[in-house]
């Protein structure tokens, strides 16, 4: 009787994975309430709180990983991934917006990894000057949606009206990519390091462009930056107060960039996974393999290397111009080298090759960045206001240079993780399909199960049987 | 008159080396032919130029009598001519599946728009091509699972991929770069037969670079001989192996004569 309901107990263990889900509905929960107990007034004045809490947000969105890792049915996996981005974390950055600014971030990193991961993951092309992208999206909006335009050609149109936005956001994929086609078509010829160096120096040269570009005719404003950039329209204002709604305006840009972010990652990662099982998707891989015999299999390299670049480019053109409109103010400084190295770690370290892997990475790395590191710096701060002395050594943290803070400690971030990618992960984070083949091989184990395959593959005919021709000898 | 493919008087110099020393060639339709010849005797530079590698110094080539000269080899790929690569060049990282689906590149016809909404023309061909690719997979006699990646297959295996991965683009020549290199007796008598299925079954003109005679010999309707990059006899295997200057050029260089013979 009883060892009759334990067999019941596990056969539906194994088959329902109710306990699976379970325990992901258990890590969210738990996630949620930390968070919820983290937003209670008192705490935040608590020496330990920015870092915690960042901890805290890190986790809470590491239950998306939860569920990705999951082996519950796709559609479970999908309704618990949209209540966490489209319910949960909205409600909780109604209190906190700043889970929201983080959480935007991530999007706008994340959308620009994915674009990244095309050209260097996929074509196997090192750009090393990617941001000039972003670069061209956001000042394409900031001059015309600022008084910055009336400057420069001596009207008073200026600045567009909110609704000009959404026209623009199409303009800005579109220049964008021609930039990255203006830029290729020159360069691709090169090959491997060369490639890398040329792109490096555009991306500094667009820099320097809108540094300088305050004279003759002042188009940029120069070091001193573009303000107000307009910001697109609240024309669901009015939905809202019907349904009894009321938020203030920052709150609601902050969601409604939040949400325009998700809806270009989502677009994003459509358009990208369906070039990468097709036709297109294969090229760039097989021009990565092995140039010359990409070429010889008839794959027509300037072509499908100027398709990669331009459709890279347009996401970071899409997400230049977000940038703009949620930053109010863009100077020249959000563009340096160090953001298209900060995107290149994104990629590397979730996985090159790989959509989940790139998301993962900017995640990461923006997480690192904008709050662990701030939460560290904002601890540092209240101790050495309270006048903590570190023991042994008796050294007193209000002597503790300004220069060593850890908010200042982004390249550092970026070689620790890249060292640690190497010794611990080599694959990335969350590898791309052949990679993780690669190692499950070199490991000598199978393939995990669970691993998503392609659609297409599933409605082929299994196996290839008995070969036809009988080896013979002679 | 009717030559599938021609060259005339094809010269290529590599600084003050003259790789290819004004070779004329013609290639009649549906025929097995052989390049022999030792080594450094520009037999692999003549692929190049064939396939646009390299731009011939002087001299023309035709495919069905249309010039080649100045086409990329990504073009002259799309008017029909594939080829393997001396030293195998797979995709290591891409599967099996995935290296025969590169090389049906130029037939591909979905453009981006079908690819993004996935319309019936980009899922249809995507199937057809794949099913197509799995009978090349049988008809090469691959035993490895079409989800094996390229780079984890042993040798043999390989050679028969990139075999697959040119035909993929229906060719109607097909050049060969030493296909039984490194092969053992038994590999070597069926990737013979499999060339001779070629032309047979497929109708596929064939060119093969080859060192082992025994291959030579057995399947080449015509053989040409290369030295220091000029064309130094030419004719059926019988008439090649018993000429003087073939000869001479292969002991000259050390090789043993019971190879020849």
């Amino acid at each position: 009787m009883l060892r009759a309901k334990t067999m019941e107990w596990i056969t539906q263990i194994r088959n329902g994975r109710s306990i699976y889900l379970v325990g992901v509905l258990g890590y969210i929960v738990v996630a949620l309430l930390l968070m919820n107990g983290l937003s209670q007034p008192g705490l935040r004045d608590a020496v330990w709180y920015p870092l915690v809490s960042a901890l805290a947000f890190a986790a809470f969105l590491g239950s998306l990983l939860v569920i990705y890792y999951a082996p519950l049915a796709g559609v479970v996996k999908a309704i618990l991934g949209l209540a966490i981005l489209l319910v949960l974390l909205p409600l909780l950055g109604i209190r906190n917006t700043f889970l929201l600014e983080v959480a935007t971030q991530v999007g706008i990193f994340a959308a620009m990894a994915l674009g990244l991961n095309i050209v260097v993951g996929f074509a196997g092309l090192l750009d090393l000057g990617y941001v000039a992208f972003y670069a061209v999206g956001a000042y394409l909006w900031a001059i015309f949606g600022s008084p910055q335009a009336n400057i420069a050609f001596g009207t008073n149109r200026f600045p567009l009206e909110p609704e000009w936005f959404f026209v623009f956001l199409f303009l800005a994929v579109g220049v964008a990519a021609l930039t990255g086609i203006l830029l290729g078509l020159p360069v691709l010829r090169l090959r491997g390091d060369y490639l890398a160096i040329v792109t490096l120096a555009f991306g500094e040269v667009i820099r320097v462009i809108v540094n300088n570009l305050d004279k003759p005719i002042n188009l940029t404003n120069g070091p001193q930056g573009i303000r107000p950039v307009q910001r697109p329209p609240l024309f669901f204002k009015p939905w809202l107060h019907a349904l009894g709604i009321r938020l203030d305006d920052p709150t609601l840009y902050a969601l409604y960039f939040y949400f325009l972010v998700l809806l270009v990652i989502a677009f994003a990662i459509w358009l990208t996974r369906r070039l990468e099982n097709s036709w297109v998707g294969r090229a760039w891989t097989a021009i990565r393999e092995d140039e010359l015999a990409a070429q010889a299999m008839g794959i027509p390299l300037v072509r499908m290397k100027l398709a990669a670049f331009a459709t890279g480019a347009s996401f970071a053109g899409a997400m230049g111009m977000i940038f703009a409109a949620k930053q109010y103010f863009i100077n020249p400084e959000s563009f340096t080298f160090m953001e298209s190295i900060g995107v290149l770690v994104m990629v590397i370290v979730g996985g090159m090759g790989s959509i989940p892997g790139a998301i993962v990475g900017a995640a990461v790395v923006t997480i690192l960045n904008l709050q662990i590191l701030k939460g560290l710096s904002l601890m540092l701060n209240k101790l050495r206001q309270a006048g903590v002395v570190i023991p042994i050594i008796n050294f007193p943290l209000s002597q503790w240079p300004t220069q060593l803070e850890p908010a200042k400690y982004e390249r550092l971030v970026f070689g620790i993780l890249l060292i640690l990618k190497m010794i611990l992960r080599p694959q990335g984070l969350i590898p791309e399909r052949r990679h993780r083949m690669e190692l499950a091989e070199a490991l000598g184990r199978e393939e995990p199960a669970e691993l998503e395959r392609l659609p297409a593959e599933e409605e082929l005919p299994p196996v290839i049987s008995a070969p036809e021709i009988k080896p013979t000898r002679d | 008159m009717s030559y599938l493919l021609e060259l005339k008087k094809i010269t290529k110099r590599f600084g003050g080396l003259v790789a290819v020393n004004r070779v004329d060639f013609t290639l009649e339709p549906g025929r097995i032919v052989s390049i022999i010849g030792p080594n450094g005797a520009g037999k692999t530079t003549l692929f190049n130029l064939i396939t646009g590698i390299y731009k011939p110094d002087e001299g023309e080539i035709l495919f069905e009598g249309r010039s080649l000269v100045g086409l990329r080899p990504d073009q002259i790929t799309a008017r029909g001519i594939s080829r393997t690569f001396q030293n195998i060049r797979l995709f290591g990282n891409m599967t099996v599946m995935e290296n025969i689906l590169v090389g049906m590149h130029t037939r591909f016809r979905a453009n981006p728009v079908d690819i993004l909404l996935q319309t019936s023309r980009f899922r249809e061909e995507e199937r057809e091509l794949r099913e197509e690719a799995l009978r090349l997979i049988r008809f090469v006699g691959l035993r490895a699972s079409p989800d094996e990646l390229a780079k984890n297959l042993p040798y043999g295996e390989q050679r028969k991929v990139e075999l697959a991965r040119a035909l993929a683009a229906r060719p109607k020549l097909i050049l060969l770069d030493e296909p039984t290199a490194g092969m053992n007796p038994q590999e070597t008598a069926e990737t013979t037969r499999l060339i001779r299925r070629l032309r047979d079954e497929l109708g596929i003109t064939v060119i093969l670079i080859e060192h082992q005679m025994r291959v030579v010999m057995g399947i080449s309707e015509r053989v040409t001989v290369l030295d220091y990059g000029e064309k130094i006899a030419e004719g059926s295997p019988e008439e090649v192996r018993r000429n003087p200057r073939v000869i001479e050029a292969y002991l000259g260089r050390g090789v043993a004569i019971g190879a020849m013979a």
